[in-house]
């Protein structure tokens, strides 16, 4: 009975360790300017498989600059990110924009939605880029659904939903095609304490399935909820206990 | 991304806003219409043009004789020989000089002083087939025939103008006219010509009476073909009346059809096809515009596209194929109604309505790049979008 492998393909030869999802080392991202201003200092941080992490910081911390980053829609003006391995501040648009689409899947503040589909049509939305085959597109929503819990509103228009039942189709999207990592950016900014809550029960549950996290968020109730914290302060990142 | 997801996708977003949509057709329906209407009526109304010179002028030849010192090139004989032809429906040889053209001609001998009774008309020596072949009717009486021509009769026939300038209106009491001194018994009325209208004001006698006038030799003959034959016939008359001569005598052909369809064509209004295309444009400027305000207020999905993994060429994509829909949709239904209007028109006036296929299938692709063309700016836009800005 041979060894199963468990380690990414990605993952150098012989290496006890899995990569880590996120890698960042020494990042830095400047905004042309007179003077230049700084977004992002000497940032560096690694995310494993499973993690659940949340970044906190006030406002103009360089938050919103970190989830660019992060979700591959900005390049960091030096340092290096790696994501699953693969080097991404060398990679061309075209490839980043693939990277983003198979990896990485969305959570927004705002839902983002599209307001004239029904619910399972937005979700099905997350699979039209990229090589994904058109069969069984409908059913793999109508599971993404089931999982966060919204399998009877599938063909509800969104504005006839909750705004938590936004939030948990939007999550639906942005697990469709199994992304490495699930990038939040404030989700529960727009949502009352009771569906607030909901959504983190929904973070905790796909944790424990094993997906990778990470939360944007100033909420304390939100980064409390996370595994790890991360403090962001004029660019700069600290750990918290 | 597969095609189908695509024209999805993008009919989807055409479809959000139904209203919208239709309304940004209009210029493109308005362009497409007007262009369609106008090439479809001119061809039609070229086409009735072709039909009433193939009625009446496509088949009417005039061999006309010049006159010969000699030996006369066409003998009032040789009619029969042209009448022979195939192709040919009527014939009739005429003989008309300078001098026959201006004889008083009076229909009694007193001398009124109160109205003009000597009246100066054309006297013309003609064989018996005249009134067919000037597609004319006998309104009165009847037309002289080969015993008369035979027999020398002193009879005549008068043109409908000729017998009102006479005074004759009725023939029950055989009315006779003076021609010089001699006298001749009317026996017809010739009128409705189609043909040598001139006819109606003129004296027809046979051509053994036309003798008299100096009218000896044939000057002209009128010659009427079936549909199409009109070419060759042309061609043969001359041979047929004068072998070895055909070539000294002048035959007048009608113009052939493609040249009247030509002519035809040509007076197309201008003036309506450029009307068309001010619409055509105008329609795709409002496309532009039009999609171009839908591509800002649509930042928000945009920017979510891209963070599904879109890359800027199908952004680009979807919009320039949503604007070709709105344009191929105004081209549809631009072409449906111009059609409607060309068979109404056509319908109107009691025209067979002409259609050329390829103006049925280009309206609508004209619409398709008109919106193409329209959507080029607003998607390119829309694909130079940072998706960091759009999700802002």
């Amino acid at each position: 009975m041979s060894e199963p492998v468990t380690a990414p393909v990605t993952a150098p030869a012989g290496s006890a360790v899995p990569e880590p999802v996120i890698e960042l080392t020494a990042v830095c991202r400047d905004y042309p300017a007179q003077p230049p201003v700084r977004a992002l200092d000497d940032v560096s941080f690694r995310v494993a498989r499973g993690d659940y992490l949340a970044i906190v910081g006030p406002s103009g911390s360089g938050k919103s600059t970190l989830l660019n980053v992060l979700g591959l829609l900005d390049r960091p003006s030096s340092g290096s990110y790696r994501l699953d391995g693969t080097e991404t501040t060398t990679l061309r648009d075209g490839d980043r924009t693939k990277l983003r689409g198979d990896r990485i899947g969305f959570v927004f503040q705002s839902f983002h939605l599209l307001a004239h589909r029904s619910v399972v049509e937005n979700v099905m939305l997350a699979e039209i880029y990229g090589g994904h085959p058109r069969k069984g597109r409908r059913e793999r929503a109508l599971g993404a659904l089931e999982r966060v819990g919204l399998g009877h509103r599938v063909n509800f228009p969104p504005d006839r939903l909750s705004g938590g039942e936004r939030q948990r189709a939007a999550m639906a999207r942005a697990l469709m095609g199994e992304p490495s990592l699930l990038l939040c950016d404030e989700p529960t900014g727009n949502l009352d304490s009771r569906n607030t809550e909901a959504v983190l029960d929904l973070f905790d549950e796909l944790r424990a399935q094993g997906l990778t996290i990470v939360v944007i968020t100033h909420e304390r109730e939100v980064s409390t909820r996370a595994g790890r914290r991360v403090r962001i302060t004029d660019g700069a990142l600290v750990e918290e206990a | 991304m597969h095609v189908r997801d695509l024209v999805g996708e993008a009919v989807a977003g055409m479809l959000a806003r139904p209203v919208r949509s239709a309304l940004t057709t209009l210029g493109t329906v308005l362009g497409i219409t007007t262009l369609v209407i106008t090439l479809g009526v001119a061809a039609t109304a070229g086409n009735q043009i072709v039909g009433r010179f193939d009625e009446l002028v496509a088949t009417a030849i005039t061999v006309e004789v010049p006159e010969s010192p000699n030996v006369p090139l066409v003998g009032w004989d040789s009619l029969d020989r042209v009448t022979r032809l195939r192709g040919v429906v009527s014939a009739a040889a005429v003989a008309e000089t300078k001098d026959s053209s201006n004889l008083s001609v009076r229909s009694n001998d007193l001398v009124d002083p109160a109205r003009v009774t000597t009246q100066s008309l054309t006297v013309l020596a003609a064989t018996t087939g005249l009134p067919e072949a000037a597609r004319g009717r006998i309104v009165e009486g009847r037309f002289y025939d080969a015993g008369h021509v035979k027999r020398a009769d002193r009879v005549a026939v008068l043109g409908d103008q000729a017998a009102k300038m006479l005074g004759v209106t009725r023939l029950d009491r055989a009315p006779a006219i003076f021609i010089g001194k001699h006298a001749y018994t009317v026996i017809g009325i010739l009128g409705d010509l189609r043909r040598e209208r001139n006819l109606s004001t003129a004296v027809i006698v046979p051509p053994t009476v036309g003798k008299r006038f100096g009218l000896r030799d044939v000057t002209r003959v009128l010659v009427n073909t079936s549909l199409g034959a009109a070419d060759l016939i042309a061609g043969q008359a001359p041979n047929a009346l004068s072998p070895g001569n055909g070539d000294q005598l002048q035959v007048v052909a009608p113009p052939s059809p493609t040249r009247a369809r030509d002519q035809a064509q040509d007076d197309v209004n201008a003036l309506f096809l450029i009307l068309g295309l001010v619409s055509l444009v105008v329609g795709a400027v409002g496309i532009a515009n039009v999609t171009l305000v839908t591509v800002m207020e649509r930042v928000a999905e945009i920017g979510l596209r891209r963070s599904l993994g879109a890359a800027r060429r199908h952004i680009a994509a979807q919009f320039l194929l949503e604007s070709t829909l709105i344009g191929l949709a105004g081209g549809v239904i631009g072409a449906s109604v111009g059609v409607v209007a060309v068979v109404a028109v056509s319908a109107a006036k009691q025209w067979t309505p002409l259609l050329d296929v390829r103006l049925a299938i280009g309206a609508p692709i004209a619409g398709a790049v008109v919106g193409l063309l329209a959507g080029l700016y607003p998607a390119l836009r829309a694909a130079r979008m940072e998706p960091v800005d759009a999700l802002r």
